[in-house]
């Protein structure tokens, strides 16, 4: 890792409205990069220009240290895995991955060798001579993956490739994608709405909306210190109060002052403070910080998710205890689960 | 399917049997039987018709119509697959009024059509006038195979590009960007991707163009005039002309049996193996 593959300063595209705003963003070898938001956030966009089908309005894309801006798809040394697969009905399995090596003129031993190959890495192998439709979405998206591949390209693009699959199906493909991208040791840049599934797989998490980037960071980043308050909500559930922050360490809200983590903000600054649901621990009345009651309960499998109305607030908390609709309770937690975030970062 | 939908088919069930399968069975009919015979008691088949038909006469006619009918078929596939692929690629907002544009010559008859054509390359028709306000001499163009082929190729065009326009539209797009993206440059995606994609609508219009062009007499009539037999006219000037219904009988049946062998030899290269293709019917 370390050296950057792909670099984006200043991109924007404009249809006939703005659709991406001066994205910076670079994108280290052998990194597995998630770019991750609503639909309508960007990210595709992002992807096709990285692809070569969309070229950027302003901006320059670098590959490799080289401006590619206007450099076509089929010379980029970039392979895409397109999010309705959009394999060759014509063409059978065999085929359909040999047709990037057949375009480089290369040998029928060494296509023949490489298909077989690629099939034994995503666990089709056999599979040669099926057609297209014989085979379920899970298969494939397998194929579109291995027809990628094949070529060795030095970044893959994944346009939301999970998409289509079912629950079970995607959480073993999450797990198995990982497992090819540390194999075959190439930089995967993944786009996805789903918080989750990002958070699985990316060493680096691109939050976006608006066209314009969020946040960057580790998946443990992104949801422990959400820098605004749309990536906070987007990733997990979290509650978002208002506050004030005393001084360094120091922060009111709710009606009271807490001992936190953060420092560095202007005294009094009005900040937004960020708890997540499951940070929360719930006491008999008389020992929380925070008391309030129950107005709903809901299982939710692994825990319960209860509301509690504190006055001025609802408050989410996910507990493995379940409380009754109308009790008391009194609401805990500890400094480091107080995340505070600058209001001005707000962004919708 | 229950009765009750079975019910619905029936007026359908009768109404093919009376106009396309009885017709045919008297076609059939009249072909294997002599003239003299109009009473069904003193019926007397025969095979003659179809001796006769093998005459090298004949099948000069049959030799020649395929031939005009091919070439036809070819200039329409040469020009309308262009013109199907630009007209995909037009954006959506125009599209359909290009393609009304096509298809509007085709709500007009067929006969006003190509009496157009007549003046156009008539001896005193609008080419020649022109040629003459130049000082140049005219220019024989009507009454030899290349008026008839424009004939065909203005008539039949629409149908070689309205089925090649439907299977290009009907591509995913990804499928191009998909081979560009595997390093297919816009010839080779063309050649690897686009082009095999679009042949069950290139079938569909081959067949559309060579069947009619095939069986044609009022282009070959007005366009061609009477100096040589076309099969189309052939049929024509047998029941209309000479009044004999069974070797014109013969002849329509054997037209038939050439075009369902051709068909039935293109349909082995419809790659559409669902049937799902761009038939237009």
């Amino acid at each position: 890792m370390g050296n950057k593959i792909i670099e984006l300063k200043n991109i924007s595209k404009d249809y006939d409205v703005r659709v991406l705003n001066k994205i910076n963003l670079y994108v280290n070898e052998n990194e597995f990069l998630t770019l991750l938001g609503p639909s309508g956030c960007g990210k595709t966009t992002t992807l096709r220009i990285l692809g070569g089908f969309e070229y950027p309005t302003e901006g320059d894309l670098f590959f490799d240290g080289k401006n590619i801006n206007n450099v076509p798809p089929y010379k980029r040394q970039i392979n895409t895995v397109f999010q309705k697969y959009a394999l060759f009905p014509h063409l059978n399995i065999y085929e359909n991955i040999a047709f990037g090596l057949r375009i480089k003129k290369t040998g029928d031993g060494i296509i023949k060798e490489e298909v077989k190959r690629m099939l034994k890495l995503v666990n089709l192998e056999g599979f040669e001579n099926r057609e297209i439709d014989s085979l379920s979405g899970g298969q494939q998206q397998r194929i579109a993956i291995a027809r990628a591949l094949v070529n060795k390209p030095k970044v893959l693009l994944l346009d939301e490739p999970l998409g289509a699959l079912d629950l079970k199906l995607r959480k073993e493909m999450q797990l198995e994608l990982k497992h090819m991208q540390r194999e075959v040791g190439i930089t995967f840049v993944y786009v996805t709405h789903d918080q989750e599934e990002a958070l699985t797989m990316s060493d680096t998490v691109v939050v976006m909306n608006n066209g314009e980037i969020q946040q960057i960071g580790t998946p443990v980043d992104i949801y422990n210190e959400p820098e605004n308050a749309f990536v906070a909500d987007f990733i997990g559930e979290s509650n978002i109060i208002d506050g004030i922050m005393n001084e360094d360490y120091l922060v009111t809200f709710l009606g009271r002052t807490f001992k936190c983590v953060d420092y560095g903000f202007p005294r009094n600054e009005n900040i937004h403070v960020v708890l997540r649901p499951e940070d929360i621990v719930m006491v008999p009345e008389n020992e929380g910080y925070i008391k309030g009651t129950v107005t709903s309960t809901i299982f939710k499998g692994v825990h319960y998710e209860m509301i509690v109305n504190v006055g001025t607030f609802e408050i989410l908390v996910q507990s493995t205890y379940q409380s009754s609709v109308d009790d008391r309770v009194g609401l805990k937690f500890t400094p480091d689960d107080i995340h505070i975030m600058s209001k001005e970062t707000w962004s919708e | 399917m229950n009765k009750k939908q079975k019910f619905f088919a029936y007026p359908y069930v009768i109404w093919m049997f009376i106009f396309i399968v009885l017709p045919i069975v008297l076609v059939f009919l009249y072909s294997i039987t002599t003239k003299e015979v109009n009473n069904i008691k003193t019926i007397n088949f025969t095979l003659n018709n179809y001796k006769l038909f093998f005459d090298p006469l004949y099948i000069g006619v049959t030799i020649r119509s395929i031939n005009l009918a091919l070439v036809s078929t070819i200039l329409c596939l040469v020009l309308g697959y262009p013109i199907a692929y630009i007209i995909s690629k037009i954006h959506s907002k125009h599209r359909n009024t290009v393609l009304l544009l096509f298809i509007l010559p085709m709500w007009m008859n067929m006969l006003l059509r190509t009496y157009a054509w007549m003046t156009i390359l008539g001896n005193n028709g609008i080419i020649n006038n022109f040629l003459n306000m130049l000082g140049l001499p005219s220019i024989r163009l009507l009454y030899n195979n290349s008026s008839i082929i424009i004939g065909m190729v203005y008539n039949f065009l629409p149908f070689m590009v309205l089925p090649i326009y439907t299977a290009l539209s009907k591509m995913d797009q990804h499928l191009v960007e998909a081979s560009h993206d595997l390093g297919a440059d816009n010839r080779t995606t063309f050649l690897k991707v686009i082009l095999p994609l679009s042949l069950p609508g290139v079938i569909s219009g081959i067949i559309m163009v060579f069947m009619p062009a095939v069986s044609s007499f009022v282009i070959p009539r007005l366009l061609g005039g009477n100096r040589s037999l076309y099969i189309g006219t052939l049929i024509e000037n047998l029941f209309l002309v000479t009044g004999d219904w069974n070797f014109g009988s013969a002849v329509a049946i054997m037209m038939m049996l050439i075009i369902l062998v051709s068909m039935s030899i293109l349909n082995r290269f419809d790659v559409d193996k669902e049937g799902s293709g761009s038939n237009l019917w």
